[in-house]
């Protein structure tokens, strides 16, 4: 029963620091490089910024936002707004839930026997809904659907719809094969399959993607505004153009608020469905 | 013996009742929605819509390939990449000191049981202020920005650095508390410093998550500064703003398309980087 030796063999140096063969080396030269090169290009203008008087004019533009406008027309019209915030982000993921669902099944593989002609389309489709992000969709159909919240619930439903078809067709490829195999095996067709033996297994699953979307959205509906897709955050761009800045406190601090209401009720639900 | 009689086919849906007011439940609940969001799909289709959206997506074919046109967008996208990229490196400047400081692996006093007050009263505060710098938007804090330090790269730079600082501050220091903690807890009782027991106990243990992470939000910031630009933070988001306001379709076409594989590229980068290092 001889004691371990010492936990590092002591002939064995340690490796050098930089060698031809390391991967890891070469990835943190790269990066070293992209950082600097990133500074050197982007022309910031930290003089203006951290110089004394642009520091005062950020003291004094930060002052100016006190104290919040809480006079009871205005407050009124924050909480319309609040409202409509929440109204898009729930009418746009339910739609984006359908919507999902319904690009979702070609975008499957649904059995082994299957084909799926469809699947690489329209998983290209979706992957295009997905990285435009939800204000260029935005920007973009408020050409067709004018300036407002319609505009803005049809850009969140765009978009989440790609992220919710995606997320969808992995939960059906990925449902046990077992009912969907019997019920073909009895000749049934693949849409009752779908139905009858693929959706029932997966839909705590599509639930919990879609609320969490929805929370997503929440958020995302909060900023949407900015380009004129309606909520709060066309209110603020409206009141921060006009340097109405006790105004624009009252917004930031409503949609704050939202937020954190936001992410303390699904930590809540969270815990309490884990539980 | 008889046989056994089967049962008939109940003559209408036995569970009619529920169905219905659940229905009944679902559509008073969406009709304030629709009102609120005015929700009119027709519009779409009426015709002073209708055609200027038909003329605008059929600009759209051909892309613009001008060779003028391409350097720009180039330009512009290595803009975008920039600003996303130092906008993390600031970030991680604000939050590695606030993770050291927050964590409560690293705290001392806590090695005996229960925390003391002052320290205890100073972590809570920070991770305040963390959920604080998180909780406002990027595209808010680019906003003010804008209004403060003008126009620019400037502005998308530092709204990326503030959110995504608390972001990364609050998720490092959850990753450190939830790894492993005994190394730690052996070099602090041993009466190592905070700083020593971080980089040769705390830090090795976790440094491949962190880094998976740490990269996963530099995919994150490049996807919001395209966005960023949109409230004239600079890049690929700015000039798709303004094509989209002159309504050249084409340019807009293009543009699209190089984000959407910008978008892809950085995905695909992101996942290699974490496989390799995971």
């Amino acid at each position: 029963m001889t004691p371990d030796p010492a936990a590092n063999l002591p002939y064995r140096l340690p490796p050098r620091l930089f060698n031809a063969r390391c991967a890891a080396c070469w990835f943190m030269l790269a990066i070293v490089v992209l950082v600097l090169a990133s500074f050197w290009s982007l022309d910031l203008q930290w003089r203006s910024f951290l110089s004394a008087e642009a520091l005062a004019s950020m003291g004094r533009f930060v002052s100016e936002f006190f104290p919040p406008d809480v006079s009871q027309p205005f407050l009124g019209k924050v909480i319309a707004a609040t409202g409509e915030t929440l109204a898009m982000s729930a009418l746009g993921t339910l739609l984006a839930a359908v919507l999902g669902l319904a690009l979702a099944w070609p975008a499957a593989r649904l059995n082994d026997g299957d084909r799926a002609r469809a699947r690489a389309p329209t998983r290209l489709l979706l992957n295009a809904l997905r990285s435009v992000p939800e204000l260029v969709w935005a920007t973009l159909l408020l050409i067709s659907a004018g300036l407002g919240p319609f505009a803005g619930t049809l850009a969140l439903a765009v978009h989440t719809s790609g992220v919710l078809g995606r997320l969808f067709a992995e939960a059906f490829e990925n449902a046990p094969p077992g009912p969907g195999f019997a019920l073909r095996a009895q000749g049934v067709g693949n849409g009752r399959v779908l139905l009858y033996a693929t959706l029932p297994q997966v839909l705590p699953q599509l639930m919990s993607y879609t609320l969490y979307r929805w929370e997503n959205n929440i958020r995302a509906a909060a900023v949407l505004g900015v380009v004129g897709a309606g909520g709060l955050g066309q209110l603020l761009a409206f009141h921060m153009g006009l340097f109405h800045m006790n105004k624009t406190c009252t917004i930031l601090a409503a949609m704050l608020l939202l937020v954190a209401l936001v992410d303390a009720l699904s930590y809540a639900a969270r815990r309490w469905m884990t539980r | 013996m008889t046989a056994a009689t089967a049962l008939s086919p109940p003559a209408r849906d036995p569970a009619w009742l529920g169905r219905v007011f659940w229905l009944g439940a679902a559509l008073a609940l969406l009709w304030p929605m629709l009102v609120a969001t005015e929700f009119k799909p027709w519009l779409l289709l009426a015709p002073e819509s209708l055609q200027p959206t038909l003329r605008f997506a059929r600009s759209f074919v051909p892309p613009a390939v001008g060779s003028e046109f391409l350097a720009l967008v180039a330009r512009e996208t290595w803009r975008t990449v920039a600003i996303a990229t130092a906008g993390i490196t600031l970030a991680l400047m604000i939050a590695w000191p606030l993770t050291l400081a927050a964590t409560r692996v690293l705290s001392i006093s806590a090695l005996a049981g229960r925390m003391a007050p002052g320290p205890f009263l100073l972590r809570q505060t920070l991770r305040a202020l963390m959920i604080g710098l998180r909780s406002i938007p990027e595209l808010v804090w680019a906003l003010v920005f804008v209004r403060v330090v003008g126009l620019g790269p400037t502005a998308g730079v530092l709204a990326i650095a503030l959110t995504y600082g608390g972001m990364l501050a609050k998720v490092y220091s959850e990753i450190l508390e939830s790894g492993e903690t005994d190394a730690a807890q052996a070099l602090l009782r041993n009466g190592c410093g905070r700083l020593q027991a971080f980089f040769y106990a705390v830090l090795p243990t976790n440094a491949a998550e962190l880094v998976s992470y740490t990269v996963y939000r530099w995919e994150c910031a490049i996807r919001s500064s395209v966005v960023l630009g949109f409230v004239g933070a600079g890049g690929l988001g700015q000039q798709l703003d303004n094509s989209t306001k002159m309504f050249a379709g084409g340019e807009v076409a293009t543009m699209l398309l190089v984000f959407i594989a910008l978008v892809a590229i950085a995905d695909r980068a992101s996942a290699w980087l974490r496989r390799a290092l995971g």
